[in-house]
């Protein structure tokens, strides 16, 4: 990472396209994912690895464990908002560059589940790059899926993705997402009690 | 069906006319050992239900697991209703028993009111209701006196509000968002 | 030696302490090996597993307040959700609850249908369970192996149902339509090639001395805890309780085959590994003799207020059309009062509590999930376990946290 910035900004302008297209083929040849499956998507997620439908075949070859060793990120199935702050933590860890990948209706959107237990769109904790609709998605379209981010990162230059210093990362960090013990820790002091019902609570359910 | 009733209702004991030959086993066992532990008994769908009040839960539990002729070792479920703010008795605590050896079901229930909302827990006579008792805490806001450790299981520790009552709206009070 | 605390971010903290013996530490909730977002906080003395406390609640999704809100029909949906590995098996639940209340008579045709169906779907879990819980210890071809079988029977349920994991096949009164021609000769190809493909699986596995040094004696759990912490299904039958519902109380015309329930007496995680993979062979067997009793006929029950009517019925006739709007528009009142109707889904009994005070929606409906009183027996046979036969006892537990946190 520091070596292709370093390179980056050494070179002049015109040269740096043959290093982006160099180096965007290298990303988008091998995104190795981190595994993230969260609910019944992951279980097509886990069709998309097995050997009907082959992820590897596109470069993800690998479901890293940890985030400190993963690409893109899938986020498969709902977010409940006790998970929420470790979604975003997990995000947090994972070093640049990264990409997010929302597959299936419940992490684009909440889904069947408008209530108060599900985050409505896992684009309201990280910034999301490609959204995959279904319920759950077939395998195919996920693997369509992490063939338009290989398009999208094709288009990318290495000027976009640092490695962002420690400070500049640690006061990027939401409120309310680190251990509370920290001064990150502490969310901001919403108003209680909950006097009011939300405002999308006026449209009428079902 | 006629035989239906509507529980809540502070009546004497009901039997069903067809049923007065045979009475199911555990109603026949409860009302000749122990006629006071019984405030209602609804058969309906084929099932049979005992109102049992408040004060003598446990009691009427260990005693449906220890009688030789029930043998109900198996909780199956213990759950709450919320009938709504302005029914009076609010709660319905529903134990659902199951004998592995009999094969036979029973379902004890327990009306509780909104400001005494408790009720001794049964994790002494059944160990699996420790996690069901938490859930229903958590989810009803049902105190369960004597539970070895009643928090919160499903919803966040820090949360307020028990949801699935019914004056908790469905969306919640603030949509989480980071943005 | 003094480190400078003056650059270290805020959260750390230097603290001049002995060395305890014991550390706690958090597996989960992103963890490859806990089949999903579970969290165990596990107080270790080096490697040995001294106290585990689950942690559940990440995936909660409110499901049972979402009922309130919806028509019974439109309930089904959201019981695919619940244990994403046996949707068909929720759906059944919930679906024969609501009949019950109903009193619905469902014809021979859509019992033996639910009965076929649902058993594909048992294989289907339990191929998955197989797939991972092998993943899990280390054998990573059972994973491929198990989901190319799999993949046969997802195109089964998709073919008469249009999804794969989210099917909602049944509905309140029989099936959502009959079986698409053809389907027949297709279950046929599958259940020829599934004997051979168990065979593989045993080959790979059972005879394995590492499978079966990782895996026995390790979480062992008595009959008598067994039943007090509330264990059913293979769990229950791997401790030597021969308890299925199927034969126990049986639905859906469950008791016009013949199947074994299989039962083991070690109570450890080879006594229910085991116990799935016989029990994989006698679903096999099931879905041959339901092939065999397949007999033409109507696959919804007589009652036109509460089953949909076929469409070209309600394309020509005003009574359907008018009844199909009403179903739609509105619902269907259903009886007031309360059932508890329990099946055998592959983790263990299924049970749905449904409470009604007439009225197209439910007032209650609670899911007592088999995952969910699982998980709580995992302290009690995780003593003296190491880490890594927490992973293999959790994968022979079968949770799916779907149905713990619902």
């Amino acid at each position: 990472m520091g070596l292709e910035n370093i390179i980056a900004e050494a070179l002049p302008e015109v040269l740096t396209t043959r290093l982006d297209s160099l180096i965007n083929w290298a990303r988008k040849s091998s995104l190795w994912p981190a595994t993230f499956g969260l609910a019944c998507c992951a279980i097509e997620m886990m069709n998309a690895t097995s050997s009907r439908n082959d992820l590897a075949r596109f470069g993800a070859e690998v479901f890293r464990a940890s985030p400190r060793q993963a690409d893109v990120m899938i986020v498969s199935g709902r977010v409940s908002r006790k998970m929420a702050p470790v979604l975003r933590r997990i995000y947090d860890q994972m070093p640049e560059p990264k990409w997010v990948i929302s597959m299936g209706a419940c992490a684009t959107s909440g889904g069947v589940f408008d209530n108060y237990a599900i985050v409505q769109g896992v684009d309201k904790i990280v910034p999301v790059d490609v959204y995959i609709p279904g319920c759950p998605p077939r395998p195919e379209m996920l693997i369509h899926a992490v063939m338009m981010l290989q398009d999208k990162v094709g288009n990318e230059s290495v000027r976009d993705r640092k490695d962002i210093p420690a400070e500049e990362a640690f006061e990027a960090v939401p409120p309310g997402t680190l251990p509370s013990g920290s001064p990150k820790g502490q969310a901001e002091p919403m108003e209680r009690p909950y006097a009011h019902a939300s405002k999308h609570e006026r449209r009428r359910s079902s | 069906m006629s035989n239906e009733a509507q529980p809540g209702a502070d009546m004497p004991v009901e039997i069903v006319p067809e049923q007065v030959a045979t009475p199911s086993p555990p109603v026949a066992a409860l009302q000749c050992e122990h006629p006071d532990w019984i405030v209602q008994v609804i058969h309906a769908f084929g099932e049979t239900t005992i109102v049992v009040p408040r004060e003598h839960i446990v009691a009427a539990c260990t005693f449906m697991k220890n009688s030789p002729e029930l043998e109900f070792n198996f909780l199956a479920d213990l759950s709450a209703v919320d009938r709504g703010p302005e029914e009076e008795p609010r709660f319905e605590v529903n134990y659902h028993l199951f004998s592995t050896t009999k094969l036979h079901r029973v379902r004890l229930k327990v009306l509780l009111h909104d400001d005494d909302a408790h009720v001794t827990t049964v994790t002494g006579v059944w160990r699996t209701a420790n996690w069901h008792e938490r859930e229903t805490y958590d989810l009803m806001g049902i105190i369960f006196d004597g539970h070895p450790d009643l928090r919160r299981i499903l919803m966040p520790e820090d949360s307020e509000g028990h949801p699935l009552r019914k004056d908790f709206p469905l969306r919640g009070y603030e949509p989480y968002s980071l943005t | 030696m003094s480190v400078s605390t003056t650059n270290l971010p805020p959260q750390f903290e230097i603290v001049d302490r002995p060395l305890d013996t014991q550390m706690t530490i958090s597996m989960g909730p992103q963890h490859p090996s806990t089949h999903g977002v579970l969290r165990l906080e596990l107080v270790l003395d080096g490697e040995m597993v001294v106290k585990t406390t689950p942690d559940i609640g990440y995936l909660h999704t409110g499901m049972e307040k979402l009922f309130e809100y919806k028509k019974y029909q439109q309930g089904i949906v959201i019981t695919d959700r619940m244990d994403y590995l046996n949707p068909l098996g929720n759906n059944l639940a919930y679906v024969m609850a609501v009949e019950k209340l109903l009193a619905l008579e469902i014809p021979e045709r859509a019992q033996t249908i639910r009965v076929l169906m649902c058993e594909l779907q048992r294989i289907a879990s339990h191929l998955v369970w197989l797939g991972t819980h092998a993943l899990d210890i280390g054998a990573m071809t059972v994973f491929f192996y198990c989901f190319r079988e799999r993949e046969k029977i997802l195109n089964l349920i998709e073919a008469a149902s249009g999804g794969r994991l989210t099917p909602s096949y049944f509905r309140i009164g029989g099936l959502m339509m009959d079986l698409p021609p053809g389907f027949e000769r297709r279950v046929k190809q599958f259940t020829d090639d599934f004997s051979a493909a168990v065979d593989e699986f045993d080959s790979l596995l059972t005879g394995n001395r590492i499978f079966q040094k990782r895996t026995q004696n390790v979480g062992r759990i008595s009959a008598e805890d067994a039943i007090d912490w509330g264990l059913s299904g293979p769990s229950l039958r791997g401790s030597g309780v021969k308890l299925d519902l199927r034969r126990a109380s049986p639905y859906t015309g469950y008791e016009n085959y013949d199947f074994e329930v299989p039962i083991e007496y070690d109570g450890d995680v080879w006594a229910r590994y085991k116990v799935r993979m016989r029990e994989m062979r006698e679903s096999h067997k099931i879905v041959i003799q339901a092939l065999s009793r397949l007999r033409p006929g109507s696959v919804k029950a007589d009652a036109p207020k509460v089953v949909l009517p076929d469409r070209e019925a309600m394309k020509t006739h005003m009574d359907a059309l008018i009844h199909h709007f009403l179903i739609v528009a509105e619902g269907f009142d259903v009886p007031a009062g309360e059932v508890y109707q329990a099946i055998e889904a592959s983790k263990g009994e299924l049970g749905v509590y449904v409470k009604s005070e007439g009225g197209p929606k439910p007032a209650r409906v609670h899911f007592r999930g088999p995952s969910f009183v699982n998980l709580s027996a995992l302290p009690l046979m995780a003593e003296g376990a190491m880490v890594a036969d927490i992973v293999a006892i959790i994968g022979s537990l079968d949770i799916v946290l779907g149905e713990i946190d619902r």
